[in-house]
């Protein structure tokens, strides 16, 4: 596999604060690789850093084995979608979607010509003379798109391009990203906090952390092997273990994490890990209940559901026993 | 007693548009009697015009006045010096305004704007009257320019430039470039701060966005951030031009002895009497105002609005 993008060793600080703090990727040609991480934690630094709006205070940066690390933005060979879409205001939609045409000094025909074929591929022809402010949410999402693929970019940076959806609109704009990332053949870079939206898309995910990197893997390996206790709790629902209560509960020599879909309640059968804890919370979910469970310092989450042979007395301070097998469990070193 | 209060606060509750009319009505009545009232009054007696063997005014409906302003050659070279003038003026205060509003709005950071704020503002606060007099103290022969090219051995450069025709002038207190010189100062805060706004709601994502589709800082300049600062730089321009086209004690203090807009309606209204060509030459202004906004709007100055 060729790599698309390669940055070494980068290192940015504001102040005291270290937002980029050791950061290595390499991200290969044709991937669909998300940055995820809380807010704060140094993902939107790292996409400005690879787009070169910001530079770093050291390291390089290498787009198909270029070193681009001292190139301006405005000769590299990427593209972004910005959060807000920074549509220009003054500018029509074909306009804003021929913006860079027009720096290139593409002929006039040509411009015409590939306004209209990416106008098409995003679904908004018969939009072109409407100004940012006539269209909704979405359809400046795929103007914005448009605008950046049009330029047949290496690689797209797409910063939280999807934030500003509803529910519903995000979903369908997660289809059609896909979509147009196989049909472009190029590589995107997503930056993104909702994990969901990282997991369902992506090739591979890199996990920040406080401007350091915890995890680079593949969706299943980052949910079923995550690395740190960081990873595991920040990745879908798990419970955490500390060494201490693992020794003195289970007799188990280090630190896990288990995830609650794989905790069994009242199961008959004696699995490798078995606790009794008291119902602390109680979440109706639709097809489940979320139930929180509580035994001295130890918090377990696990799923109930109601249609289970094994029914149980569903109230708080009710008691039950709660089981699961070794193999479910990851260990984690802290 | 109480309650009835009560229930006046209800209805007005549901009913708004009474609670609007109360609140609305005296600064409406404000606005239309005191400001537009008068000046259509005024602008009215345009219309009227002067017995010439009398010196009374005729309260007759006549173009006469109109047309003697327009015919006069005295009065053409005033409306040509004025408009000339004012529209220099708000060029050179959106050449020297921009630079700083610029840096103001991206670069600086919030305690630095708030003594730009101040730097620019604090001249207000003095009396206008102090620094016309301060600038012509400054310009005079006698002056500190004078001074300081003297210093330098450059007073061949400053005379020079005060030899040029019709801007030049015995010294740059008498003179075209002198008068510029300080309207240029005293409006200036009124430039910077509308396109400081403007410059201010241009969000970063934007010029970062020109840059990333290849376009060089100069490209970004004229193709996103000059359009989307017009409309303040056309606001300034606004303020700059009227007050200069209006202004009547700078042209007094500053310069030659011919005549601007505003002197010529001090003089007609007060000692010469004739209050219609007085208020034919307060048209002036207004008109070549609205031609200026109405072409403004077209050329597409508010269209980032």
């Amino acid at each position: 596999m060729k790599t698309a993008l390669k940055i070494t060793n980068i290192q940015k600080r504001y102040g005291d604060v270290a937002a980029l703090d050791q950061v290595d990727i390499e991200i290969f040609d044709g991937e669909f690789f998300s940055l995820l991480g809380p807010s704060g934690s140094g993902k939107t630094t790292c996409l400005k850093v690879i787009a070169g709006f910001e530079v770093p205070d050291s390291g390089t940066i290498h787009l198909f084995d270029e070193d681009v690390s001292s190139i301006p933005p405005f000769k590299r060979d990427v593209n972004t979608v910005f959060q807000d879409y920074a549509l220009f205001p003054h500018m029509n939609v074909r306009e804003n979607v021929g913006y860079s045409l027009k720096i290139k000094k593409v002929p006039k025909s040509d411009q015409e010509r590939l306004i209209e074929e990416i106008l098409q591929k995003v679904k908004l022809e018969g939009y072109d003379s409407r100004k940012p402010s006539e269209l909704s949410g979405g359809q400046r999402q795929r103007v914005a798109l448009a605008r950046s693929l049009i330029n047949k970019p290496k690689v797209l940076l797409l910063d939280e391009p999807l934030g500003a959806l509803d529910l519903k609109l995000r979903e369908q704009m997660q289809f059609e990203l896909k979509s147009l990332q196989r049909q472009f053949e190029i590589t995107f870079v997503y930056v993104t906090h909702d994990q969901q939206e990282a997991m369902s898309m992506s090739d591979r995910i890199a996990i920040f952390n406080e401007g350091r990197i915890e995890q680079i893997d593949t969706p299943i390996n980052i949910y079923n092997k995550p690395k740190s206790a960081f990873v595991a709790d920040f990745i879908g629902t798990t419970s955490i273990i500390s060494k201490n209560d693992a020794l003195s509960y289970f007799n188990y020599p280090s630190s896990f994490s288990i995830r609650p879909e794989f905790v069994m309640i009242n199961q008959s059968e004696n699995l490798d890990f078995n606790l009794s804890a008291k119902i602390s919370d109680i979440q109706f979910q639709g097809s489940l209940y979320k139930l929180l469970l509580e035994k001295d310092s130890i918090l377990i989450n696990a799923y109930y559901y109601p249609n289970s042979s094994n029914s149980i007395n569903l109230e708080i301070g009710e008691s039950i026993n709660l089981s699961w097998d070794k193999i479910n469990i990851t260990d984690l070193n802290e | 007693m109480s309650s009835f209060l009560d229930n006046c606060s209800s209805y007005l509750f549901r009913n708004k548009h009474i609670l609007f009319l109360i609140f609305l009505l005296p600064p409406l009545l404000w606005l239309g009697i005191i400001y537009l009232g008068s000046l259509l009054v005024f602008l009215f007696h345009s219309l009227f015009y002067l017995d010439g063997f009398t010196g009374k005014i005729v309260y007759k409906i006549s173009l006469s006045t109109i047309t003697e302003l327009f015919t006069s050659a005295a009065n053409i070279d005033i409306l040509i010096r004025t408009v000339v003038l004012a529209a220099c003026v708000s060029i050179g205060a959106a050449l020297i305004g921009f630079p700083i509003a610029y840096y103001m709005a991206k670069f600086t950071s919030p305690k630095m704007k708030i003594f730009f704020y101040l730097a620019i503002m604090l001249p207000l606060w003095s009396s206008y009257l102090v620094r016309v007099y301060s600038w012509k103290l400054i310009l005079a022969k006698e002056g500190i320019i004078n001074w300081f090219f003297t210093k330098l051995h450059l007073n061949w450069l400053l005379d020079l430039v005060l030899s040029i025709p019709v801007i030049g002038g015995p010294s740059l207190s008498i003179s075209y470039i002198g008068m510029f010189l300080v309207f240029t100062y005293i409006w200036l805060p009124f430039m910077i701060l509308p396109i400081q706004a403007s410059l201010e709601r241009v969000p970063n994502s934007l010029i970062n966005a020109s840059y990333d589709l290849g376009a060089s800082k100069r490209q970004t300049f004229y193709k996103v951030i000059l359009p989307l600062a017009l409309p303040g730089i056309a606001a300034g321009s606004i303020f700059t031009f009227s007050l200069t086209l209006g202004d009547y004690i700078i042209p007094y203090i500053i310069g030659t002895s011919k005549f601007f807009i505003g002197q010529a309606v001090y003089t007609h209204q007060g000692t010469a009497g004739n209050i219609p060509l007085a208020a034919a030459f307060s048209l002036v202004p207004i008109a070549v105002m609205t031609a200026y906004i109405y072409f403004a709007k077209k050329l597409g100055a508010f269209n980032a609005l």
